[in-house]
């Protein structure tokens, strides 16, 4: 049994929460949240930015920051509004969404930012 | 006043329903058979018998039907072609017209198509390839009761596959040890847990003592992960009334997915429990225990592509499809085809698929494919290319059989699944660098390193047995 390792998730513990997609790999660094806008914009999703306070995070909605970004596709102009979202609420995790119009749902949902507490 | 007097006695099928100059129009069910006649009987007669039997005709002539329009109700057989690879098989078109199906029927359909005629002795075996129902025949059935995109929001899940895990063993467990499985998988990472087939209401296990410990398990992942989570709970039940019974249980727990079986159950209990799902808000996951029996034949039986789109109009949220990859039958060009027919809403012609009518679905949602048996965190990277996001990739021994435990398998299975998402959207090739996207993964993760380490060498390689007809000579 010495060898068999604990899984260390508990209740009492708050960065034993996830959020969902990539919320299991470690924090990405900007080239690879680079990729993941680029493919983003590829997909012809619309972006937008959500954050919310990491104790808040289970509901159906985030605080939408400003309005997704329509028909924007410069991976610079996305990454600035997600920083800038991250800059006036520093404690809060902040995800970026591809709206899938056509599916009528969101075909990408990742943190960029995670909150306080989490790595 | 068409014809003049009744003319008792046997006509050749082919004089009445052989109209190779037919032309189908939009309202028509339109099927493919594949028929392999007995020897010595003619192609278009063959055919003709099976369009005669599956719809209006008997083998001998009857004065009633001088009482109708036999000409309008009859099925046409309209087209016969080869089939590649073979010297005696062909495939027969056969188109019907909408007025001799009654309206969201699945079982009437099936009562006609694929009756009688399957016994017939002139064939030595027939197989309902494929069947275009007419957008017209498509708005007269429920359909899913909730599909894809509505998962999507209720379960929060986005931009990836989602993951389950069927609960082993299958049988003998008791209800709280038996949450205490699904509680572990599902605090590790899953989205979903599941109760195998033929797990009901035997004596060992209740289904109430069931639902209770597994809605507990559920509550508690998601008080841990902030994640939401479900099992689906096996409704499948001898009577419908039983069947209700345990639907309703379900609901007052608060859970978000029941489960059926629609092949064993019928379609009759299936459409009505798709019903009860729409009304209650509830996800419903379709097993499809049996199939095999008469999909896996390639002469004889149905396809099942054809079980494929039955179900997606009788009603279901989910539907096994195969793995491709894993230990059960499956041609990848031919999975590709049907999982088209489970999600999309246009699916084009495609012989190379086996695809052989356009079918339009219109507006009806579409279900996930489920793709579940003997695969482990070795065939992710396949699995996401092959499925994409619309799918649930479901390990049940790839999870429970994990040297920690479940959680931990489960963990494997996720941080593998994120980490080929991750890789995919990248623009990377994810079965041609899938060592090298798996093994970066396991650097952060234990889990996955474990689980890498104990299926490294396990692979199911058997030739498929259904294959697509292709000339091979």
């Amino acid at each position: 049994m010495s060898k068999v390792q604990d899984y260390p998730s508990r209740l009492s513990d708050n960065a034993s929460r996830k959020f969902e997609t990539f919320s299991y790999l470690p924090a990405m660094t900007d080239k690879q949240i680079r990729e993941q806008v680029q493919y983003i914009v590829d997909q012809g999703y619309n972006p937008g930015v959500e954050h919310t306070e990491v104790e808040n995070a289970t509901g159906n909605y985030w605080y939408m920051w400003k309005l997704p970004m329509f028909g924007e596709t410069d991976i610079d102009t996305i990454l600035a509004e997600c920083k800038a979202c991250h800059d006036a609420n520093p404690d809060n995790h902040v995800r970026l969404i591809g709206y899938d119009n056509y599916a009528q749902s969101q075909g990408a949902s990742m943190v960029i930012y995670r909150g306080k507490g989490f790595k | 006043m068409a014809k003049k007097g009744y003319d008792a006695g046997v006509k050749e099928y082919r004089d009445t329903y052989w109209m190779p100059e037919y032309e189908p129009v939009d309202t028509d069910i339109l099927a493919c058979f594949k028929i392999t006649p007995q020897p010595g009987v003619p192609r278009e007669e063959v055919a003709a018998a099976v369009a005669a039997e599956s719809s209006t005709g008997t083998w001998t002539t009857v004065w009633t039907d001088l009482l109708t329009d036999l000409d309008h109700y009859k099925g046409r057989a309209y087209r016969i072609e080869d089939v590649p690879g073979s010297d005696d098989a062909i495939y027969a078109f056969i188109a019907y017209p909408i007025d001799l199906f009654e309206e969201g029927s699945i079982v009437n359909v099936l009562t006609s198509l694929v009756g009688n005629v399957f016994g017939f002795k002139a064939l030595r075996a027939l197989r309902l390839e494929d069947i275009r129902f007419p957008i017209a025949y498509v708005m007269t059935c429920g359909g899913p009761p909730n599909g894809i995109q509505v998962e999507r929001d209720k379960m929060n899940k986005y931009g990836r596959p989602m993951l389950g895990c069927t609960i082993k063993p299958k049988l003998g467990l008791s209800a709280k040890n038996y949450g205490r499985a699904c509680y572990e998988g599902l605090r590790g990472g899953l989205d979903f847990t599941k109760d195998d087939e033929n797990v009901n209401s035997q004596p060992f296990m209740r289904w109430r003592d069931r639902f209770g410990f597994v809605q507990d398990a559920i509550e508690r992942a998601e008080k841990e992960t902030g994640e939401r989570k479900g099992h689906y709970l096996n409704v499948t039940a001898p009577t419908p009334e039983e069947m209700y019974k345990r639907a309703e249980y379900a609901k007052e727990l608060g859970t978000p997915i029941i489960m059926h079986d629609f092949f064993t159950a019928g379609f009759t209990a299936n459409t009505g429990l798709a019903n009860w799902c729409r009304d209650n808000g509830l996800l419903l996951h379709i097993h499809r225990a049996m199939h095999a029996v008469v999909d896996r034949n390639p002469n004889h039986g149905i396809h099942f592509r054809v079980l494929a789109k039955c179900l997606r109009l009788s009603g279901g949220d989910h539907m096994h499809s195969g793995t491709v990859v894993g230990k059960l039958e499956g041609d990848r060009d031919s999975t590709l085809g049907w999982i088209d027919c489970m999600r999309d809403s246009f699916i084009k012609e495609d012989r190379s698929r086996g695809i052989f009518f356009d079918q339009d679905f219109g507006a009806m949602p579409g279900m996930l494919p489920v793709a579940s048996g003997g695969i482990h965190v070795w065939h992710m990277p396949a699995l996401v290319n092959i499925f994409g996001d619309d799918s649930v990739l479901q390990f049940g021994g790839g999870t429970l059989g994990h040297p920690w435990g479940n959680a931990a398998g489960a963990a494997a299975n996720r941080v593998a699944v994120e980490a080929c998402v991750e890789a995919r959207n990248a623009g990377r090739d994810l079965e041609k660098e899938s060592k090298d996207i798996l093994t970066n993964a396991a650097k952060h993760s234990p889990e996955l390193k474990v689980a890498m380490e104990t299926w490294k060498e396990i692979k199911f390689e058997f030739d498929t047995v259904d294959k697509l007809d292709i000339q091979h000579k």
